[in-house]
């Protein structure tokens, strides 16, 4: 039997050996905790930090489609605001065909935008209009000049927003309308929390005080073509609708293609179910029922 | 391996005759999933997910190779080309939500087929070598997955490679070195995304080799089953196909449908929103965490917090988080208890479900959450369960228990009854 002892001795004095350096650990922790007297010290973040509020869209749940209206009013609402900081460089002038913008309302569009080129004579960089291929170009030439013009925080690219924050599009209207005072509650508690000079208070934001300047401040800073209302919350809602679709233009593809398979799945499963059922007839027990 | 009673491959017209003479392929896939390998006739459902987790591995490799048309390991531009993959590549966007989805499920199915080897102790002989081959095949997926995170280039991808490299400079004296050599630098950059995408494409071949030694070895002995008892006759077991082959069937289209409710319908649900920002060596994110499928294994890592003895805290973690996977090698030696299933382990059951279990539910939530009390206290306790479990309370249980008197065969366990086997099959005893 000492061959069939000896590894079960070994693994007991390393099991031991873990376990007692991960309760020292334990307790070492224990200890500093006690003496802090509370477990986790409070701050103005997570008190003050607010959830994106729930805003309904026509492209939410499983059967959403886009609203091509109000992505039209989004691409407004960016090209006449956001675009002055923020740039879109994932998205080309051509993929707006899914707004439902015709190949000539696209040129026009695009020939309306000045994206950087190259004298084809004389091979000087140079500026030229842009064309249904080119991308939203950006409003600053490079990361330092988008630093210098913006008190040293660079403006993120809005092209990916949505995905890459939780909840994005809920995010992204929250935030725009959530610029506020600071609560006097939030300044009696935490006077050192107190907004810096040029930050503005935002409890949407993961630190509640954000570099950008409140965008939308006026009804009607935007005019729609199509006469929609454009209140500060609209034109919050429909560049976070825009947005979306920026950062997943095949959204709505690819739920329609989910249904597709899960149809198709579903069908295929029941097959195999009945099939398995029968092979397995002829050798499963009968029940007693 | 087969047992006396397999059926044996009959090549039919001139075209299988001539393959069966020069390069018996058909027979060996007739003997390896068809009518010649002989399977307990009891498995349950649980069974299906070897099977399952290979369709996984040959999805990653497909949707792999077609994304690696498309996708350039540059730092400049890895992160553009999976934009690039996600809005102009022509499917591109179902390819590569295919192929992240197909990472977490393929761990999904493996981490239900290591828990059902643990329950029903497959490890245990003649069945060691499977149990080996499957912890390599384990590891290798670690890595595998490891890297392919970092190739989109955001910032998980980033921050990931720098933490999880980082542990290797915890090794005393040479701990640094090895570290710069792994990445090609003093941080992750061009030249350890080149590495980790030449890496990643080769080690799924690795993988699809070792699960041929896997099969290989499941072949000598044949399958497990619920009693844990062995074949002892004919009417104990039923070929592979048609039998098995339509349950997989059956398992594949409902594993299917979870896996495309997730890429079709919650494509990120999984993800991390920092991995669509592009990396930024500069800014640290708020919290560094790995895709799910490593979170029991970061929070054993992070819950040795202290110093020990003469093991700097970060060593200690390291080793355990290593450990806590590598010990499983050992395990057909430390649990020595003939009994395999633990539906007869009444003492070994209780440890799996109320201990094991929860223990590693605790460990998976806590290493998903910051590192912030409670959940490094939490984490420090079920980490020392984890431990305790596999090297203490496993090797001593399986001496003192107590099991349950197992069925006298596989047949009387289905049927109530040895006398009662199924028409047409006769139970003749074996000599083995």
């Amino acid at each position: 039997m000492r061959q069939l002892v000896t590894p079960r001795l070994i693994a007991l004095f390393v099991g031991l050996f873990f376990v007692l350096a991960v309760l020292w650990a334990f307790v070492t922790g224990a200890g500093t905790v006690i003496g802090q007297g509370y477990l986790k010290e409070a701050n103005a973040e997570q008190e003050f930090h607010k959830h994106p509020n729930k805003y309904e869209f026509g492209f939410n749940g499983p059967l959403g489609k886009w609203d091509q209206r109000q992505l039209q009013r989004g691409l407004k609402v960016y090209d006449e605001v956001c675009a002055a900081c923020h740039s879109l460089k994932y998205v080309a002038f051509r993929d707006l065909a899914a707004l439902g913008l015709t190949e000539g309302q696209i040129k026009a569009y695009a020939a309306k935008k000045v994206v950087p080129g190259i004298d084809p004579v004389t091979g000087e960089t140079t500026t030229r209009p842009g064309l249904p291929t080119d991308y939203f170009p950006s409003p600053y030439p490079n990361e330092i000049a988008a630093r210098a013009a913006n008190n040293n925080a660079v403006p993120p690219d809005l092209s990916l927003i949505t995905k890459a924050r939780h909840d994005g599009t809920n995010y992204v209207a929250s935030l725009l309308t959530g610029f506020q005072e600071q609560p006097p509650e939030l300044l009696k508690k935490f006077p050192e929390a107190k907004t810096p000079a040029g930050l503005h208070y935002n409890p949407y934001f993961a630190n509640l005080n954000l570099a950008m300047a409140p965008p939308l401040t006026t009804s009607g800073q935007v005019t729609f073509d199509d006469g929609s209302p454009s209140d500060v919350q609209s034109m919050a809602k429909d560049v976070a609708a825009f947005l979306t679709w920026t950062a997943e233009p095949n959204l709505v593809k690819r739920r329609q293609t989910g249904w597709a398979v899960m149809v198709f799945l579903l069908f295929a499963t029941v097959l195999a179910y009945m099939s398995k059922q029968q092979i397995w007839s002829a050798v499963k027990p009968k029940t007693k029922d | 391996m087969s047992f006396p009673w397999a059926k044996e491959y009959q090549p039919t017209n001139g075209l299988t005759k001539f393959l069966d003479e020069k390069l018996p392929l058909p027979r060996l896939v007739y003997n390896a999933v068809g009518a010649g390998y002989p399977v307990p006739r009891n498995l349950s459902y649980f069974w299906n997910f070897g099977v399952l987790a290979g369709f996984f591995l040959v999805l990653q490799i497909v949707t792999g190779v077609i994304l690696a048309m498309h996708y350039a390991a540059n730092a400049q531009i890895a992160f553009a080309s999976t934009e690039h993959i996600m809005r102009d590549v022509n499917w591109g966007w179902m390819l590569r939500y295919a192929h992240a989805n197909g990472a977490s499920f393929f761990f999904i199915v493996v981490y239900i087929h290591i828990f059902r080897g643990l329950f029903y102790s497959s490890y245990k002989a003649p069945r060691e070598m499977i149990w080996l081959l499957g912890v390599v095949i384990f590891l290798l997926m670690m890595a595998t997955a490891f890297m392919g995170y970092v190739l989109p280039w955001g910032q998980m991808s980033f921050w990931g490679a720098k933490v999880i490299t980082g542990l290797f400079g915890a090794i005393p004296l040479v701990g640094e070195p090895i570290q710069i050599w792994l990445l090609g630098g003093f941080a992750p950059d061009n030249a350890a995304l080149n590495r980790f995408f030449s890496l990643h494409f080769l080690l799924p071949f690795v993988i699809a080799g070792v699960v041929i030694l896997h099969i290989w070895a499941l072949h000598i002995p044949g399958s497990s089953n619920p009693t844990g008892i062995e074949v002892k006759s004919e009417s104990d077991t039923v070929p592979f196909h048609p039998y098995y082959t339509a349950k997989d069937g059956f398992g594949l289209g409902v594993a299917l449908i979870a896996y495309c409710l997730l890429v079709f319908f919650l494509p990120n649900y999984l993800g991390h929103p920092d991995n669509y920002i592009e990396a930024n060596p500069l800014s640290t994110p708020a919290h560094i965490v790995p895709e799910w499928y490593f979170w029991p294994f970061y929070a054993i890592l992070r819950a040795f917090t202290a110093d020990f003895l003469i093991v700097p805290a970060k060593l200690m973690g390291v080793l355990a988080m290593f450990s806590a996977i590598l010990m499983w090698f050992f395990l057909p030696w430390l649990d020595r208890n003939p009994v395999r299933s633990g539906h007869y382990r009444p003492l070994f059951r209780k440890f799996f479900w109320f201990g094991l279990i929860p223990a590693m539910a605790v460990l998976f939530y806590c290493g998903g959450a910051p590192a912030e009390e409670p959940y490094v206290m939490l984490s420090q306790i079920a980490t020392a369960y984890y431990f305790l479990h596999f090297l203490v309370i496993l090797p001593i249980v399986s001496s003192i228990e107590k099991t349950e008197p197992l069925p006298t065969s596989i047949t009387a366990a289905v049927l109530g009854s040895d006398k009662e086997v199924v028409k047409g099959e006769a139970a003749e005893p074996v000599a083995v």
